[in-house]
């Protein structure tokens, strides 16, 4: 409040200060606030308008009201696919929460053991796949499980596991899991980074105090340790859920845009891509494309409500 | 220090995890270096003399445009990176230093950046890259990416511009400086450190992004590596050598930059940028 004052004093005696707003704080902010307008917020915006038309073969739109999410839901060509693909993001998220995010917890408890020697090496060499392109990340991981190569076999067959070994990615029971799993495994780093960070912040003294009360390893990581990062784990899952309902990339470089076999990779972002770009024989369509990214913008803003509204709430409540 | 069992236990558990970690990655980076029989043959051994080929380097030089996605990749990145930056600054700057009306409404506004990925806004995107007659350039990727990056930019460098002492620009107001020479000549040189942690949210999604190269600039040499590569694969995807040299091609300046820069984005992630 006083910068804006201290910054009038000098122009007071040319403009009175009240009478229009300082120019240079426009100067500041519109560039920032015209990118941003015009290539994030107005495209989201118009995306939403366009759920609304339908086009015909001569490109002209016709306004329809809901009737393209009606389509989408209940007409047996589109909601059969589009629950598919949700089951399948939700299985997808699940994998996350459990895997990436107990895996991350259990390294970032590892890594924040006091007076741990090459603490920051493991950090750094653990979180290095997180840096590489998820393209990237596919193709290496469908080499290493492809059977004509034989990394995958001949390394189970090493430690005794030779015979669980089958074309996962190639079957429709396995082929979600893992991909999912890969996509883990490359992502890892960041719940073990964030929790760690907050793990560090945890005051010494807390955790001396409840030691010389006699709690043990266990009962101070539940009952101290736990609760204070709590808020950390929320924002964890809520990023983990808004990357895993916009993720494509590993599905299209893996599986290509069909997410074989027959579908049973398909996930909401590859879904709203052949949507969109038509595939086989079905044509692409901006306004059936347009539904399903507001179906998915629906999905994550409730997602995102809820936790703002449910568990972030709470949790503050809860820890202080 | 007495070593301790447990200690032992920590340590192996890190040391198998890390194996896991680097194993593929570097499994891909060995073979590229190999002949196609010793790949098949001795997947797990390093290249010798008898076994070490760059033939798949040769064959991803002469069949695809590497050299050119990488500068493509390189100018959309940097670009992007140094307009973010800017841009970024300038509002983070009036956003935190100056109380005005609407200023709170601004942060929310912004703030849905952060939460909505701007993907979904595509099917838009493209209809007016289309009339802007910008398809297939890398200015509708730098344009989408700038606006993509902002809202998280802002939110970094104005913690950081508060944390800045009021004295140096109340002495410089004093003295009559104007406020675009408070910021451009104190405060932005005074950020730099935080650029650091502004890079690491900005340019490693934009450097590894598939989807708006596929949409907005899948042609016309205007491939990004991810897309190059993805592309490049997809055509060769039986010639092993050729696979494994362009997937080494595009680990090696990522783990080139990450191995030098790597303390400052490990510090930037754990330094309470997402509290």
């Amino acid at each position: 409040m006083t910068d804006l004052t201290a910054s009038h004093v000098q122009s007071t005696d040319v403009v009175p200060a009240r009478s229009r707003f300082p120019i240079h704080i426009v100067v500041f902010l519109a560039p920032a606030l015209a990118i941003y307008t015009l290539f994030s917020i107005y495209p989201l915006v118009d995306t939403i308008r366009l759920s609304l038309y339908a086009g015909d073969e001569t490109g002209a739109r016709s306004f329809v009201g809901l009737q393209n999410f009606y389509t989408l839901l209940t007409d047996p060509n589109w909601s059969g696919q589009f629950w598919n693909a949700f089951t399948n993001n939700l299985i997808f998220f699940a994998i996350h929460m459990v895997v990436q995010n107990g895996i991350g917890l259990g390294l970032a408890m590892l890594l924040s053991l006091p007076r741990l020697t090459g603490g920051s090496v493991y950090r750094t060499l653990i979180f290095l796949p997180t840096m590489l392109s998820v393209v990237i990340i596919g193709f290496i991981w469908q080499l290493m499980l492809n059977p004509l190569w034989g990394i995958a076999p001949s390394l189970l067959k090493a430690v005794g596991l030779g015979s669980l070994f089958g074309p996962w990615l190639g079957q429709e029971s396995t082929a979600l899991l893992t991909v999912s799993l890969i996509s883990v495994w490359q992502f890892v780093g960041i719940p073990m980074m964030l929790i760690y960070a907050a793990l560090l912040n945890i005051p010494d003294d807390l955790l001396d105090a409840a030691t010389v009360d006699g709690a043990g390893p266990f009962s101070v990581f539940w009952f101290v340790r736990l609760p204070l990062i709590l808020p950390t784990l929320g924002v964890v899952s809520i990023l983990t859920f808004v990357a895993n309902f916009n993720a494509f990339d590993l599905i299209y470089a893996i599986k290509g845009a069909l997410a074989g076999p027959n579908f049973s990779t398909d996930i909401l972002g590859t879904f709203f891509y052949r949507t969109f770009f038509g595939f086989q024989l079905q044509v692409g369509s901006p306004t059936m494309g347009a539904a399903v990214a507001t179906a998915m913008l629906v999905i994550i803003l409730i997602g995102v409500l809820i936790y703002l509204f449910g568990v972030q709430r709470r949790l503050q409540r809860h820890t202080f | 220090m007495t070593i301790r069992p447990g200690r032992i236990a920590v340590h192996i558990a890190l040391i198998l995890y890390t194996i896991l970690a680097l194993g593929p990655i570097l499994l891909i980076l060995i073979n590229a270096f190999k002949t196609r029989r010793a790949i098949f043959a001795d997947p797990l051994g390093l290249p010798n003399g008898q076994t070490f080929t760059t033939i798949g380097f040769d064959r991803v030089f002469a069949n695809s445009d590497f050299g050119l996605y990488f500068f493509n990749s390189l100018t959309v990145t940097v670009v992007s990176l140094v307009l973010i930056v800017l841009i970024g600054a300038m509002a983070a700057w009036a956003l935190t230093e100056y109380r005005f009306r609407g200023n709170t409404l601004l942060s929310l506004y912004l703030a849905i950046g952060i939460m909505v990925p701007i993907r979904l806004g595509s099917v838009s995107i493209l209809r007016m890259m289309v009339e802007l007659n910008l398809v297939n350039t890398l200015t509708a990727l730098i344009l989408v990416y700038v606006a993509q990056g902002l809202p998280l930019a802002i939110l970094i460098l104005g913690e950081f511009i508060q944390q800045i002492p009021k004295d140096l620009r109340d002495a410089a107001r004093c003295d009559g400086v104007s406020e675009y020479r408070i910021f451009f000549s104190i405060i932005l040189p005074l950020i730099s450190p935080a650029i650091a942690t502004v890079a690491v949210f900005t340019m490693v999604p934009v450097w590894n992004d598939l989807w708006f190269p596929l949409i907005l600039a899948p042609g016309d040499g205007k491939q990004t590596i991810t897309l190059g590569v993805q592309q490049f694969i997809g055509q060769y995807v039986t010639d092993w050598n050729a696979v494994l040299a362009s997937l080494t091609l595009a680990i090696a300046p990522v783990l080139v930059l990450y191995l030098l820069f790597s303390r400052y984005l490990v510090r930037g992630l754990t330094a309470g940028a997402v509290k």
